[in-house]
């Protein structure tokens, strides 16, 4: 090799690398991705893909499916719309009592609980090490004759008062299950707010209340939203709590689809139901989003 | 365009008279006047067992620019706070226009705070962001929008009203803090190290800027900083403070001229210090000083309530551009001081050459030069050189303290 060679090579081969690199890194980002991909292809696009088929079907004498094309699921599934209603009813509501609660929880970890911060979000956590059913069951306890609604029904002579069994009781359940999905996005804008911005909104005149409302909710607003779906979607089609806490009696989209595939064996009817609920889901989700981001000019923080 | 602040706009709300003083000053600029626009008597303030601002007594004039200098931990921004309302005094009272104003939460002083980093609203554009407090005042839309295109003209951002905060630089949103903080006619604006984030030369034409906006509004502003330089550049009246205790406070040449102890002669300029007793004395400022190692300096005492006997310790200052230092051996003149020393190392810095001149009688001394010449003397003294450094005996000035 020549003096001059590597010289030469290096200007000549300079850009070869750089390009050599990036398709290597085009490489390394598609290898990165494939796993997700192939998780939301197979558990994902396929089975959703097969539902939308099956639910123009028919069910097999024996339960199962039968090639077809007739819109009757749709038109039994918007028939019998109670589930749906129920379910609605019941998300709706769950997700704002959970931010009536989590919005001033979320508030005070992060604004007011100084070096105790940690041990309250640890606290927030704890639950969760314990499974889901055992939690659920213990507010059969609690919220049983033996425990609040006994006592609350002697206290006021009403012995047929009670909680389980009534959409009150799975809203009890809903919100305790589902708060921390909420608090946790609500802390992480709030503990990330700049809190100058609040003393700010108070030198020029604001208020407690008015600097809340329009420095402190509109910054929290992405934490908002993203703990509001968090929430709402699963609760939608949440079957554990209902059956547990509603003694079959509440009557939910998650029970009608159970009842549907499971017990009538009637897969088109179910993957009927289960289009609609995607469909309620998707509208639900995106009049929300609208209307939350009307006029909003923050820059994107979400934490989705 | 002029910011009057008008009668209305001044008076308290009723819920904010009802937190003042009955009857005091009646609520308009004419009456007030009489008064300081920020007084404070006693004021000390403590953060569990730190002492943050001590017994402090300080009246700051009305359409003034007085700024707080300090190093950090000194208390100037515990001051500051207490002032805005956002850190109650521990003890003692502050008067706003001649009112005292304990107790009496931020959002009804009238008072207004350009914030360190600014404090923008993200969430806002900037005009909502300067309309902000006229909106807390229920003002009208269109007096809002008239007003904040003023304020926004007033700090040259005419043409922004719809630009969003964070594409905006530094000096921009600086600019739209101000504009925020302006709109509102504040009897006092608090500026809390507003150009800290600024690059050099960005922070010296805002400087210039914010004194020239100051005169031109008329508003009593108070600037926070630990910059002796910008408070010297931009100041009418300087606080200096150290330890939460007031150190010195006048104007920037009295400051620099008159420093009352080491402290405030170190803090604001560069300075030599040289230790001495006092060996005699006029009766009234001029004293006669034995250095500790045998130079005789005659120079003024700058604290006047100080009374010293002879024998006491002072400390002479003398500022390194009062100094001359030239090849030659030291012949004293009358009303000149003269020591004889060696360059210990001479640093060109263009618009001057500074001089570290190691001497028997003073230690070592720091001089400077202008280089009015061009390539002066500068360039013919060099480390090891045999020199002497002079200067008249007006540049002594004696500290006390």
């Amino acid at each position: 090799m020549t003096a001059t060679a590597p010289a030469d090579e290096g200007r000549l081969a300079s850009p070869r690398p750089a390009r050599a690199g990036h398709s290597r890194a085009g490489w390394l980002a598609a290898l990165l991705v494939l796993p997700a991909a192939a998780w939301y292809l197979v558990l994902l696009v396929i089975p959703l893909g097969i539902i939308f088929v099956f639910s123009f079907g028919t069910r097999a004498p024996t339960g199962g499916y039968i090639a077809g094309f007739s819109f009757d699921n749709y038109a039994a599934a918007l028939e019998n719309s109670e589930p749906f209603v129920t379910s609605l009813t019941l998300s709706i509501s769950s997700t704002l009592l959970c931010l009536l609660v989590g919005l001033p929880l979320a508030y005070f970890i992060a604004t007011r609980a100084g070096k105790r911060k940690a041990l309250f979000m640890v606290l927030l956590v704890i639950p969760f090490w314990t499974s889901f059913l055992i939690r659920t069951y213990a507010w059969l306890l609690i919220l049983g004759p033996e425990g609040i609604t006994g006592f609350l029904g002697d206290a006021f002579g009403a012995p047929r008062f009670r909680i389980l069994g009534t959409e009150f009781g799975v809203l009890i359940g809903l919100v305790y299950g589902y708060l921390p999905l909420m608090v946790f996005p609500l802390y992480v804008t709030l503990e990330r707010m700049d809190r100058t911005l609040v003393e700010a909104s108070k030198d020029l005149g604001a208020g407690r209340w008015a600097t809340f409302r329009q420095v402190t909710l509109p910054i929290a607003l992405p934490g908002l939203i993203t703990g509001s779906i968090l929430v709402f979607i699963p609760m939608m089609g949440e079957y554990v709590i209902p059956e547990i806490l509603g003694y079959g009696q509440v009557y939910t989209i998650g029970s009608a689809l159970v009842l549907r595939f499971l017990e009538a064996r009637n897969w088109p009817a179910g993957a009927a139901y289960a289009a609609v609920l995607i469909l309620i889901m998707l509208v639900t989700i995106t009049l929300y989003l609208w209307f939350t981001n009307r006029g909003r000019q923050t820059r994107d923080v979400s934490v989705l | 365009m002029t910011v009057s602040p008008s009668v209305a706009e001044n008076s308290p709300t009723p819920s904010t008279a009802a937190g003042l003083r009955a009857g005091a000053a009646g609520g308009t600029r004419s009456a007030t006047d009489a008064h300081p626009d920020v007084e404070l008597i006693g004021v000390t303030k403590r953060f569990g067992d730190v002492v943050a601002v001590d017994r402090m007594n300080l009246s700051i004039p009305a359409s003034s620019f007085t700024s707080l200098l300090g190093p950090s931990g000194c208390g100037k921004t515990t001051t500051l706070r207490m002032i805005a309302g956002f850190e109650q005094p521990t003890e003692g009272e502050i008067l706003l226009a001649g009112r005292p104003i304990a107790g009496v939460p931020p959002y009804q002083r009238n008072v207004n705070t350009v914030f360190q980093h600014y404090a923008l609203f993200p969430h806002m554009d900037v005009a909502q962001n300067v309309g902000y407090g006229l909106r807390q005042r229920k003002v009208a839309k269109a007096e809002e929008q008239r007003r904040v295109g003023e304020a926004l003209e007033l700090v040259r951002l005419g043409g922004y009203a719809k630009r969003r905060t964070w594409e905006m630089s530094g000096g921009q949103q600086q600019r739209v803090a101000l504009a925020r903080a302006l709109v509102n006619h504040p009897t006092v604006l608090l500026l809390d190290e507003p150009l800290g984030a600024l690059d050099l030369k960005l922070r010296k034409e805002m400087q210039l800027e914010l004194k020239a906006l100051q005169q031109e509004v008329g508003i009593t502003f108070v600037y926070v900083t630990h910059d002796q330089e910008e408070a010297l550049t931009m100041s009418d009246v300087i606080v200096v403070m150290r330890d939460g205790l007031v150190q010195q406070m006048g104007g920037p040449s009295d400051l620099y001229e008159q420093p009352r102890n080491r402290f405030v002669a170190d803090f604001i300029g560069s300075s030599n210090f040289i230790a001495g007793t006092i060996a005699s004395s006029d009766g009234d400022d001029r004293v006669t000083i034995s250095s500790e190692r045998g130079l005789t300096l005659h120079g003024r005492i700058t604290d006047r309530s100080a009374s010293p006997a002879i024998g006491d310790t002072v400390t002479v200052v003398v500022r390194p551009e009062r100094l001359e230092v030239a090849a030659g051996d030291a012949a004293t003149a009358t009303g000149w001081t003269a020591v004889a020393g060696r360059i210990n190392q001479g640093t060109y810095l263009g618009d001057q050459t500074e001089y570290r001149v190691h001497t028997d009688q003073a230690g070592e001394l720091i001089v400077r030069l202008q280089n009015t010449m061009g390539a002066n003397i500068g360039q013919s003294l060099g480390p090891g050189d045999p020199v002497v450094v002079r200067w008249r005996e007006e540049a002594n000035l004696v500290l006390v303290a």
